[in-house]
């Protein structure tokens, strides 16, 4: 009835039962406060059935930003058992160290960088192509949910028990096959991915169609802003390769459940051909996250600097070959794995061709500061801490994609600190620049500056001193993934380094905390009455802040006040990522009947929504 | 918003779509000729297909996506019966399709030949088996627009969508003919 869901299943550590205990009482504190103030109706018609992308797009910020506190946290772990409890008896043990780097990972990339990005994307993209709305505002809404889903069996073996994955964040097999991890863990990591994967991949359709045929007459794809342009990139490169994902994990699944043979060890299984397929979505996927940033930081500099982008079309035609390239390097990862000589030489080339547009798109960047008058605000922080994390990490980067060096520095903590600069310093820095930029956009009030660029300044130094170390700790022969290593390699003092940078990257996360509260208190002094304080160039600068529902009364280049159509509300979006989550549910404790139900009410809900011809209303304006 | 622009959206959206299908399908095929040679001492493709049934069972396919061609013919002239027609035939001819293809299943499983056998057949399968999965979708789809079109007519909102089912369905006939070639021609010569 219940497959492997037993009551031996259920949370029974002091960690697991914490978090059952603390995720009720939150949940019932939050309950009464919303029955109290009559807020669920409010909660459910205004925001989690939306459809306005503006909304949505609110709702990515919210889960990711959640998920980055848990990201953090994970981090935070790791390196207090490196740094302090090596050698002691208080550590984690190997088993759970390695779950917590997995979900690190996992939730980094896929859950914050991507939720972010996304929920950028939808406030802002519409507005600056001069739309009301997204091509598919229906699908808009299931993507979401499906990201939610995802989100939920990342964390559900906190609530329900079992283990998550410990096979590092790409599941290699044949470690991740049923033979060495015979649990659920890598079957929440499955699905985790799958599902939130399949909410990218309609996403990605989404907003690429949105941008290709919904632009407001006039903004031919040569006048496009450099943040439309970036995210046109990075959906095409997520409708490339999240297919690749999707089917390679159908693949290690159907390895799981049925018994076949895609990565076994045995019965002519090729465990190494998985290891292409993961990587050749997996070096795209890092693109994905960093395209969009290059374009937030090509429209702050020009801002903050009051002069065009230098290089326009050089830095548009630069995101292209980016585009295209980098689903041509993904051996880089694994140069050691005997792909033999003349294969690690092609790819090495054209991992360092791949240098080159992208230093184009960085130096357009530097240039558009070259005779501007250039003001420092908060975004423009973030840009130049960008460029000085970005020049760092790519220099390693370049000495990664030599096969020579890479056979010395693979899998070492010198990679690990490579990643997070392009990761931490590129496109995270990118969000925040973006966020700070667009922020009063969104909530109709501006940020205190002076704690933004406290946070920024915490957050830069920080980064520097927890990640140097790495490097150097790297070139010591530290590899990564390491839960206890001997005292006489003298490593601790460098790992303690690294721990006192990422609690200064604390206190910046927590200034920014503080920002939010105190900008949100002091809401009716620092209202952007003028909906453009930068006095910056774009579309989405002449519109209010926040935009009406409609984003605007009349779509720029045309003259004509009419009366439109909108689209309503649906919870089919929720009852369909709800199915879904059901589907997974069922196959990862093989509960089947559960699947079951899952795939049937999931196609009917979908069916009931196709057929529906009501789903827009009519918007007339005075 | 105008009936036209939808249409236009969901069209190339759909196109996107179709697009990113045939990607995970050009993941199957890559894994299917990665691991076909890898038959662990099993059974190989030559030894197990039977040409001339499956040669069949293509030819069922293609004239099924030459009927829903003449489905959609009927459709842009509005002549409802002969839509209904049409797509019911196509509807049969799919349906005989993916019999034949559980048929061919059903005797490979009882000759011990099933996906657990080997690397090779576990690839075949599931390239196979997702080409049929997709079909299913399509009959489905079929099934609910074939009681669209008689309850609420030809109207524009689900001739949009009949145009994306017969794209959907053209495709699957291009996939399978992929198939046909990679998975049972080749094993042949
Ligand atoms: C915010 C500060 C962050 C800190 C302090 C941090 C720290 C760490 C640490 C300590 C590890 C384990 C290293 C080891 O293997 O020994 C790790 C792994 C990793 N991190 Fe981060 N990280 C941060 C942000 C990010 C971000 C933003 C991303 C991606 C967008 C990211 C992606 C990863 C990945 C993919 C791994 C490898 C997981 C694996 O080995 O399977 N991290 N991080
Ligand atoms: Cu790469």
């Amino acid at each position: 009835m219940f497959g492997r869901l037993s009551l031996e299943a259920l949370p029974h550590e002091w960690y697991t039962l914490g978090a059952v205990v603390s995720l009720g009482l939150g949940g019932l504190v939050a309950a009464i406060f919303l029955s109290k103030k009559k807020l669920w109706g409010w909660l459910w018609n205004e925001w989690l059935t939306s459809t306005d992308p503006k909304k949505i797009g609110i709702m990515y910020i919210i889960v990711a930003l959640l998920m980055l506190f848990r990201g953090f946290l994970d981090a935070a772990m790791l390196w207090f058992q490196q740094a302090v409890l090596n050698g002691t008896s208080y550590g984690l043990s190997a088993d759970h160290f390695q779950e917590i780097f997995t979900a690190h990972g996992v939730i980094m990339v896929i859950f914050v960088t991507m939720g972010l990005m996304f929920g950028l994307m939808n406030y802002i993209i519409p507005l600056q192509i001069g739309a009301r709305d997204v091509a598919f505002p229906f699908i808009n809404s299931l993507s979401f949910w499906l990201y939610v889903a995802g989100a939920i069996f990342l964390n559900l073996f906190f609530v329900l028990g079992g283990d998550f994955s410990s096979a590092g964040w790409l599941a290699y097999p044949p470690l991740s096959g049923l033979e060495y991890s015979p649990g659920v863990g890598v079957d929440y990591w499955i699905w985790s991915l799958q599902i939130s994967g399949l909410g990218t991949l309609l996403g990605g359709i989404n907003i690429l169609v949105t941008i290709l045929k919904m632009r407001a007459p006039g903004m031919t794809l040569m006048k496009m802003p450099m943040f439309t342009w970036a995210t046109l990139c990075s959906m095409v490169l997520i409708v490339s390769t999240f297919p690749l994902l999707t089917a390679t994990l159908v693949l290690l699944s159907l390895d799981r459940l049925i018994g076949t043979h895609f990565f076994t060890s045995t019965m002519g299984g090729n465990p190494m051909m998985y290891v292409n397929l993961i990587w050749m979505w997996g070096h795209p996927e890092v693109y994905i996250i960093m395209i969009p940033s290059f374009g937030i930081f090509a429209q702050v500099v020009s801002t903050f600097s009051r002069k065009k982008l230098f290089g326009y079309s050089w830095t548009v035609a630069s995101l292209i070959a980016v585009t295209l390239l980098s689903m041509l390097v993904w051996l880089h990862h694994f140069f050691t794995m005997g792909a033999g000589a003349n294969v690690n030489a092609f790819f090495g080339i054209m991992t360092m061709i791949i240098a080159i547009p992208t230093g184009i798109i960085v130096f357009n960047s530097i240039m558009t500061m070259y005779q501007g008058r250039i003001t420092f605000g908060t975004p423009m922080l973030w840009f130049l801490g960008f460029v000085s994390t970005f020049s760092f990490g790519g220099m390693a980067g370049v000495m990664l994609s030599v096969p020579a060096i890479d056979f010395q520095v693979h899998n070492s903590l010198f990679l690990v600190a490579h990643f997070h600069t392009m990761a931490i310093g590129g496109a995270l820095f990118g969000i925040f620049a973006g966020f700070s930029f667009w922020f009063s956009k969104i909530t109709g009030f501006k940020l205190n500056e002076k704690i933004g660029k406290a946070a920024f300044w915490c957050w830069i130094v920080g980064f520097f001193v927890s990640f140097v170390p790495l490097y150097v700790l790297g070139f010591m022969g530290a590899t990564r993934r390491l839960d206890q290593y001997d005292p006489s390699t003298g490593w601790q003092s460098l790992f303690i380094i690294s721990f006192v940078g990422l609690l200064i990257i604390a206190t910046g996360a927590f200034l920014q905390v503080l920002q939010l509260i105190h900008g949100f208190l002091k809401r009716n002094e620092n209202k952007d009455l003028t909906g453009n304080p930068w006095e910056a160039e774009g579309l989405e600068w002449s519109t209010s802040s926040p935009p009406p529902d409609y984003n605007f009364a009349v779509i720029p280049g045309t003259n004509k006040i009419e009366e439109f159509h909108m689209p309503k509300n649906t919870p089919i979006g929720i009852y369909v990522s709800g199915f879904v989550f059901l589907v997974g549910f069922g196959a990862v404790w093989h509960i089947y009947w559960l699947t079951a139900l899952g795939i049937i009410g999931a196609i009917i809900c979908v069916i009931i929504r196709a057929l529906d011809e009501d789903t827009e209303y009519k918007v007339i304006l005075k | 918003m105008s009936h036209t622009e939808t249409h236009e959206r969901s069209l190339l959206g759909f196109w996107i779509y179709l697009m990113t299908d045939l990607l995970s399908f050009g993941v199957l095929f890559a894994t299917y000729a990665v691991l076909s040679p890898n038959t662990a001492g099993g059974p190989n493709a030559k030894e197990l297909f039977s040409l001339p049934f499956v040669l069949i069972e293509t030819l069922i396919l293609l004239t099924s996506s030459f009927t829903v061609g003449l489905a959609m013919l009927a459709v842009f002239k509005q002549a409802k019966q002969q839509a209904l027609i049409w797509f019911g035939v196509t509807f049969l001819l799919g349906l005989t399709f993916l019999g034949m293809e559980l048929y061919e299943f059903n005797n490979l499983i009882a000759e011990g030949a099933s996906w657990e056998r080997s690397a090779f057949l576990s690839s075949f399968f599931t390239l196979v088996g997702t080409h049929g999965l997709h079909i299913s979708v399509g009959l489905l789809w079929m099934a609910v627009s074939m009681v669209m079109i008689w309850k609420r007519g030809l109207t524009p909102f689900i001739n949009s969508k009949l145009t994306r089912l017969a794209l959907f369905w053209h495709f699957l006939d291009i996939v399978w003919i992929f198939i046909f070639t990679i998975v049972y021609l080749l094993s042949y010569v």
